[in-house]
């Protein structure tokens, strides 16, 4: 199976309030298809290290590549639009857009990239809503919908350019067992039937168990590949 | 690639949702250019009368021959004093005749020129009004009646009768008001006229000239050219003043000097004989700006401080947007489109509360004796003034929200989505 995401030699450096060095020597991949977990203690450069994959935090030493192509080094215009078609990304906190409704939450990716027509992206998008079982919630406002609700909306607006890879920081953290138990298997799904590959940080070692590979991380090191 | 749909979508619902914010910095704009409108139509309007009260009054050219002293008194001829210091006292002014030398061929010559829209010959005589035994001092000015009307606003300026009723008649007179007033005098009545010399002549009035100002309506009157020449005892070529309309004002100086070296005659421009007047209207002008772009800039400074606020409300938008793929350009095109729809929004409603009080001062009546031809305030409905207030809240909004917009395009979303 080729590797959808690989990190070569990363190295990072906070330097505020004084030079901290976070990230030492990162150097992993994460396979087509493939559910992997993060986990280690707090402040041990997990989340810093999911934000560098995802392209949003370029003050980095070291290589990252994305679909065999060298990621790092781009602008931030070429960075954006690679996001924007192959990440898509999950928070701990929804963040929706709350003067949107959920079908245009999940169809602004799809209309920024613009490569299908408007109506091709709502019909994708309401069929993903409806695949995550909040296809009645469409019409909402996004402000108006439960934290459960509101993040399987979050997964469906990752999904609808359908990324090569979907990232998640702590994407359960905030949801009780019930609605974290339905992200599981939303993820799951996603692997088994489309061959998504995912990358979640989380602090849940019930969440991480059930994933395919966990990743343990301490003191800006990989212990554990 | 800019999606502009999708910004202006964005921008659209950031703009309605925040109703409030929204419809106060559109206002800002509004009342800034509605003033900036309703202010400069005002001011140029009178600008442009005051103008016309006293610079139609005006001819671009105005030529006659100068009572001074010569240049070069006759002990300057003399060679042998030309290395001392020669003293003259009492200098008295040249003996010369009052009227211009050849006026027939110059006026010719005048109407030919490209440039000379028209010429008129002008006979100015010193007289006296008799009233009874009393004797008031005045001028009588001897015109091309037709000529004048179709140069100078002369026209607006008689307030009854008419320049056909002076033309048709040889003995007529059209009387300044003022004197029409002192003397009790009506249109029919006759006036007793006295030359320097002593001659007495009736003339017949056949109308009123109020200028509005009044020093002139007090002592001054017109009449035909012929009719002066008469009084005078002079001949058909006795002129003393040519008054010269351009097409072009702007060569009225140059004009003016090649005339004087030309038929050696005093020819002063418009410029010249208005100098202080230009100096007033320019300052009028420079306070009307003034105040317009102060009212505008503070309009400025009311977006520039909603979009502000909007920016800091909407960091984790921004955060969002930008993870989601949206570059730091379209973040920055998302705000900068706020400001520029409050702009034109404000702009638009602007220019139409300034065309509408425009409107109204135009209508409110404003009646002096001063101005006999005006019954309403003045106001200039000049296209520019518009294009100028539209362009201007354009720029200032561009520059109100290309401030904040920059900061949201710089916001850094790993920052605000990790909460650091």
């Amino acid at each position: 199976m080729n590797t959808v995401l690989e990190a070569k030699n990363i190295n990072k450096h906070f330097y505020k309030p004084k030079d901290f060095h976070v990230l030492k020597n990162i150097s992993f991949g994460v396979k087509q298809g493939e559910f992997a977990s993060i986990m280690g203690k707090s402040g041990s450069g997990k989340s810093t290290l999911l934000y560098i994959l995802s392209t949003m935090d370029t003050e980095y030493t070291g290589e990252l590549y994305l679909n065999d192509q060298l990621v790092t080094g781009k602008s931030q215009k070429e960075l954006a639009r690679i996001r924007n078609k192959n990440i898509g990304f999950v928070f701990q906190f929804h963040y929706l857009l709350s003067e949107f409704s959920v079908l245009e939450n999940v169809m602004l990716p799809a209309k920024k990239l613009a490569e299908r027509s408007h109506a091709a992206i709502e019909k994708d998008a309401l069929r993903k809503l409806e695949m995550l079982h909040i296809g009645h919630l469409a019409h909402q406002r996004a402000s108006r919908i439960s934290g459960g609700e509101k993040q399987r909306v979050a997964i469906a607006r990752a999904l609808i350019n359908d990324p090569t890879i979907l990232m998640g920081d702590e994407p359960t953290g905030n949801l009780d067992s019930h609605n974290s138990e339905n992200v599981f298997k939303i993820f799951k799904n996603l692997k088994e039937e489309q061959g998504l590959s995912l990358l979640v940080v989380t602090h849940d070692k019930d969440f991480a168990k059930r994933t395919d590979r966990i990743i343990e991380m301490e003191d800006g090191i990989i212990t554990k590949p | 690639m800019i999606n502009w749909s999708v910004i202006l979508g964005i921008a659209k619902t950031h703009l309605i949702t925040k109703m409030k914010s929204t419809v106060t910095a559109t206002l800002g704009v509004t009342f800034g250019i509605g003033a900036y409108i309703t202010l400069v139509s005002f001011m140029t309007g009178l600008n442009a009368m005051l103008d016309d009260l006293v610079l139609n009054q005006t001819p671009h050219i105005h030529m006659y021959n100068e009572i001074r002293p010569s240049e070069t008194q006759p002990i300057s001829l003399y060679g042998e004093f030309t290395s001392t210091m020669n003293i003259v006292h009492s200098i008295k002014p040249k003996q010369n005749q009052e009227k211009i030398h050849n006026a027939l061929p110059i006026l010719s010559y005048l109407k030919k020129h490209p440039n000379v829209k028209g010429a008129t010959p002008q006979l100015r005589a010193q007289i006296f009004y008799l009233s009874g035994s009393i004797e008031l001092g005045g001028n009588l000015v001897g015109v091309d009646i037709m000529e004048e009307a179709r140069l100078s606003n002369i026209q607006d300026n008689i307030v009854e009768g008419s320049t056909e009723a002076l033309k048709n008649s040889n003995n007529g007179i059209l009387l300044g008001a003022g004197l029409a007033e002192k003397m009790s005098l009506s249109i029919g009545d006759r006036v007793q006229i006295s030359t320097v010399a002593g001659d007495i002549f009736p003339l017949k009035i056949v109308g009123f000239y109020q200028s509005g100002i009044a020093e002139i309506d007090n002592v001054q009157s017109f009449a035909n050219l012929s009719t002066v020449q008469q009084i005078l005892g002079e001949a058909e070529n006795y002129v003393t003043d040519i008054n010269i309309k351009l097409l072009n004002i702007d060569e009225s100086e140059s004009m003016a000097r090649s005339l004087e070296k030309q038929f050696n005659v005093k020819a002063v421009d418009i410029n010249e004989a208005n100098a202080q007047f230009e100096t007033g209207s320019n300052i009028r002008n420079l306070i009307t700006y003034a105040v317009s772009i102060t009212l505008l800039i503070v309009a400025g400074f009311g977006i520039y401080n909603i979009l502000n606020m909007l920016i800091y409300e909407k960091m984790k938008d921004i955060a969002i947007l930008k993870a989601t793929g949206f570059s730091g350009k379209d973040v920055q095109y998302i705000f900068m489109a706020q400001a520029i729809i409050i702009g034109l929004m404000g702009g638009i409603l602007g220019l139409l509360i300034g065309f509408g009080l425009s409107h109204l001062i135009d209508n409110a009546p404003f009646e002096t004796e001063a101005l006999p031809t005006i019954s309403t305030y003045p106001v200039n409905f000049n296209g520019t003034y518009y294009l100028i207030g539209i362009t201007f809240a354009l720029i200032s909004t561009f520059v109100a929200g290309y401030l904040p917009s920059n900061k949201a395009k710089k916001i850094d979303p790993v920052k605000i989505i990790r909460g650091t």
